[in-house]
């Protein structure tokens, strides 16, 4: 099965810390795979890279076939890859509908001449981002949010919008950056569910930097474990929890009785 | 409180909500329209004065309410429209083509100092602008074969097909029908693609770009059309004044320009209305005012200037949404009465956010 | 010779001038890193200290040394109470505001100051007014280098403070981290403030070193735009870069004027400036930083 995203190598460095270094791994399509480590590890690092917020001192990026290694940020989008954010990067004056229809931005043909006329071709284009946007707020079950300003929606809310939003650009890969922290248990365990929906009903596949093991092991089919920018372990969930190495790295020293 | 009954996606896309936004601001038109026929020429100038700090409000509003993008300078683009038609008329081109010239070489211009300013954050984009309009001043004094440089530049009256639109009147309709195209084209823009980009630059340019928005682009779009729109209003401005000159363009206008956006509630187009009508009344409340002042006080040279800095101080200290805010608050107090609630007019106490990581 | 001697006055009066664009720069600068604000007043908080140091040694007939004194305390006391009582207020408000109300306080600190003094220009005597000094066969005029030497003065002194004293420290840790000073018991709060009053006695000092060259008048704010480009071209958060900055911008205009066409002089800080933003916005002394997502 070829991979539907690679990092060969992959490395950046800012000023004399390499917060990445050597990274290899690939994602098959229609996969939910894992990052995890801990705080400082450099996983929001790498999908700042993939998502090309930031270039790589070194290696290469490649998604679907292409090299997206020097590939704008705004292009992103386009080629089928969306993201969340850690800390929530909605437009706060904006409604939830407002911040989905951006999500369609990149699917936008309309010339700027039309829109500064609002042609009937504008209009048409609208009425069917619209239609697109309704999908997703019922597949997220957003329906009595939809008018209301961002800044009112309480927390558990926005995270969904958010994972919403990046669904609206119709991705290809779907990056989701720590998307249980600031949730409660039942909040994170209907997050697992979204992620197997999204994953089994829209076949998209998904790259989760998590924290919460739970989370991880209930839907990840791969994980990759990282500290200081390298990779530690990569396997299913279970090999990747009891190596040694990562074991290590979280508390500091062998388990009393490990083999 | 009236509810709207959705049951096409159409309705969210129309520019009136309702048969009560087509009625009232039908009503308005009707009356713009009427007033010359009723009012004497002084109002009928006044009139046209508020017009052209409409448009002019109307295009900084997209830059600084919508993109988030703060221009110090946007004198120096109501100079370059009022210069180039003006000069364009004065080599026999005809009204119907500097006009619209004007506006495209203002649009260029703002295209121009857009370009290099993409990278900086508010504080350097404000700097950045207010030299321009120091350097663009210069160039207006400087420029004697184009500009006339401080004899000023006497202005052509307007021409449509042999006919003569002279006199106030005629400054006034011309000025009303630009208000009127400039603002059914940010209208437009604002429930666009456009305009929801533009929004989202101004909220959070990282998200922005992962969604597929070319921040150098749109943010030059941005500056573009703000240009060109308060660049007709420059034009227009011209014919207004029936004569230009280079320090009529200076920082204070750039600074009236941006007390519009700001006064009038930022984030909104009736905002710029509201400021406009604030700042182009102004001195005529100040020159009422001054019968009731002590005479040391009323015949202060800088009385106007003290009183437009204390009001901008007044309104940042104490209802920074500016006017529309108020005016939302208002009608919000009467819509729910008697059932209003205290708390959701109370302003929020919020918190220092660094703008230095951005 | 003569080459080399106007060479030479251009690049002092350039220093000078730059002196006190730097003076100025300085004050935007402190405030800047403590709090983030950027005071568009700054101007006219030099203009309205050297009409205070005009009121006491002209019209009261104070010493000059101890009008000066007078007038730099009456000045900072001025920008402590405009912290209390005006921007404690705009805290959490977004920067634009900020900007927008240092505007309007800078048209309403020159409508006071024309109607406490008018609007006619005045100036005072000075030990320096007129005086020239001579150095190996050039004649320069003191009042020129009573600027330069007053600047390197004043920052010595605000080096020493910030380095060497409790309360300079204190500053630079508030400056640093806010919530990390409070954690120490410090009183940011208090601190800002007198970080306002430090940067308005320093305007006022460089409005009163300003007079012996320029008369004072309501429109000296201005300079604050010059100012400006001194500040952005030694980067903006950095003191010393704000001297230095100052110094190139003036120098800058000097050789603008001389060897430029006319009117070359006006817009030269404003070219500078915007070639800077443009060009090289962190400036010589880089102090930026991005964000984390």
């Amino acid at each position: 099965m070829t991979a539907l995203f690679r990092a060969e190598d992959i490395a950046i460095q800012f000023g004399g810390i390499r917060a990445v270094d050597g990274v290899n791994f690939e994602v098959h399509p229609g996969e939910v795979f894992s990052i995890i480590g801990p705080n400082g590890a450099g996983k929001t690092t790498i999908f700042n890279l993939i998502s090309r917020i930031y270039n790589p001192t070194h290696g290469r990026l490649t998604f679907d076939g292409q090299d997206i290694t020097r590939t704008p940020a705004h292009e992103i989008a386009r080629l089928g890859i969306a993201r969340t954010f850690q800390n929530i990067e909605l437009f706060p004056n904006a409604t939830l509908l407002q911040n989905l229809l951006i999500g369609r931005h990149c699917h936008s043909r309309v010339g700027l001449l039309s829109q500064l006329g609002f042609m009937s071709s504008v209009r048409r284009a609208e009425i069917a981002h619209r239609e697109k946007v309704e999908e997703v707020i019922a597949f997220l079950e957003l329906q009595r949010y939809r008018d209301q300003l961002i800044a009112n929606l309480p927390y558990g809310v926005r995270k969904i919008v958010e994972l919403g939003r990046a669904l609206c650009t119709e991705p290809k890969l779907l990056l989701l950056d720590e998307p249980s922290s600031g949730l409660n248990t039942e909040e994170t365990e209907g997050m697992g569910y979204w992620i197997e929906d999204i994953k089994k009903d829209l076949g998209i596949t998904v790259i989760m930097v998590e924290h919460d093991m739970s989370l991880v092991t209930a839907v990840s089919d791969r994980v990759m474990a990282l500290n200081y920018g390298r990779v530690l372990a990569m396997g299913t969930s279970a090999e990747v929890q009891g190596d040694p190495e990562v074991i290590r790295a979280y508390i500091g020293s062998e388990p009393v009785g490990a083999a | 409180m009236r509810t709207i009954f959705k049951t096409r996606y159409e309705q969210d896309l129309t520019l009136a909500r309702h048969g009560g936004d087509v009625f009232w601001y039908g009503l308005l038109l009707v009356v713009m329209i009427v007033i010359p026929f009723v009012a004497g020429e002084f109002y009928v100038k006044e009139l046209s004065g508020l017009l052209l700090f409409s448009i002019a409000g109307v295009g900084l509003m997209l830059l600084i309410g919508y993109t988030g993008l703060v221009s110090l300078g946007h004198a120096a683009f109501m100079g370059i429209g009022a210069y180039a038609n003006a000069a364009l008329m004065a080599r026999g081109v005809p009204f119907l083509i500097s006009l619209p010239a004007a506006v495209v070489i203002t649009a260029a211009a703002g295209a121009a100092i857009g370009i290099p300013t993409l990278r900086m954050s508010g504080l350097y984009l404000a700097i950045a602008t207010l030299a321009f309009g120091g350097i663009v001043e210069n160039i207006f004094s400087k420029w004697d074969s184009v500009t006339g440089g401080f004899d000023g530049l006497a202005v052509k009256t307007p021409e449509i097909f042999g006919w003569k639109i002279a006199g106030t009147d005629g400054v006034y309709y011309l000025s009303l029908i630009a208000l009127v195209l400039v603002l059914w084209v940010s209208a437009n823009i604002l429930r666009s693609p456009l305009g929801r980009a533009l929004v989202a630059i101004r909220d959070s340019e990282i998200s922005a770009q992962s969604m597929g928005i070319n921040l150098s682009r749109y943010k030059t779009i941005a500056f573009a059309i703000s240009a060109g729109i308060t660049g007709l209003a420059g034009a227009l401005w011209g014919h207004y004044q029936h004569h230009l000159a280079p320090d009529g363009f200076n920082i204070l206008f750039s600074i009236q320009l941006v007390t519009i956006v700001f006064v009038g509630g930022l984030g909104s187009l009736h905002g710029a209305i509201f400021g406009a009508i604030f700042v182009a009344s102004l001195p005529q409340a100040i020159a009422i005012m001054r019968d009731y002042l002590p005479s040391k006080l009323a015949n202060l040279p800088g009385l106007e200037p003290s009183l437009f800095g204390l009001i901008l101080v007044l309104c940042i200290l104490f209802q920074p949404s500016g006017i529309y805010g108020w005016w939302l608050r208002l009608k919000t107090y009467f819509i729910n009465f008697p059932l209003q609630r205290k708390a959701s007019s109370r302003r929020q106490k919020s918190y220092a956010k660094s703008e230095r990581l951005r | 010779m003569e080459d080399a001697a106007r060479l030479l006055q251009l690049v002092v009066n350039g220093t000078a001038a730059g002196c006190i664009y730097g003076l100025i720069a300085l004050g935007f600068v402190l405030i800047y890193k403590a709090t983030e604000m950027v005071n568009f007043a700054q101007g006219e908080i030099m203009m309205l200290g050297a009409f205070v140091a005009f009121s006491m040694v002209a019209t009261f007939g104070l010493n000059y040394w101890v009008g000066a004194l007078i007038a730099i305390g009456i000045t900072a006391v001025f920008g402590y109470m405009l912290d209390v009582v005006v921007l404690r207020r705009v805290i959490g408000q977004p920067q634009f505001a900020v900007v927008m109300l240092t505007l309007g306080l800078a048209f309403i600190f020159r409508a006071a100051a024309g109607f406490i003094w008018g609007y006619d220009p005045v100036g005072f005597v000075t030990p320096f007014t007129n005086q020239t000094v001579r150095m190996g066969g050039l004649v320069l005029g003191a009042d020129n280098l009573s600027i330069i030497v007053g600047t390197v003065v004043l920052c010595a002194v605000l080096y020493v403070f910030f380095s060497h004293t409790r309360l300079g420290i204190a500053m630079q840790a508030s400056s640093q981290n806010q919530l990390a000073a409070y954690y120490m018991g410090i009183p940011v709060r208090t601190i800002f403030s007198l970080i306002w009053a430090i940067s308005a006695g320093v305007a006022a000092g460089a409005g009163i070193l300003l007079s012996p060259v320029s008369m004072i008048d309501v429109n000296m704010g201005i300079l604050g735009i010059k100012a400006f480009a001194a500040a952005v071209l030694g980067g903006f958060g950095s003191i010393p870069g704000a001297l230095v900055g100052g110094v190139l911008v003036g120098v800058m205009e000097q050789f603008a004027g001389y060897y430029l066409p006319p009117g070359s002089q006006d817009v030269a800080s404003n070219v500078v400036l915007l070639v800077t933003l443009i060009l090289w916005p962190q400036g010589i002394f880089a102090q930026s930083q991005r964000k984390r997502v």
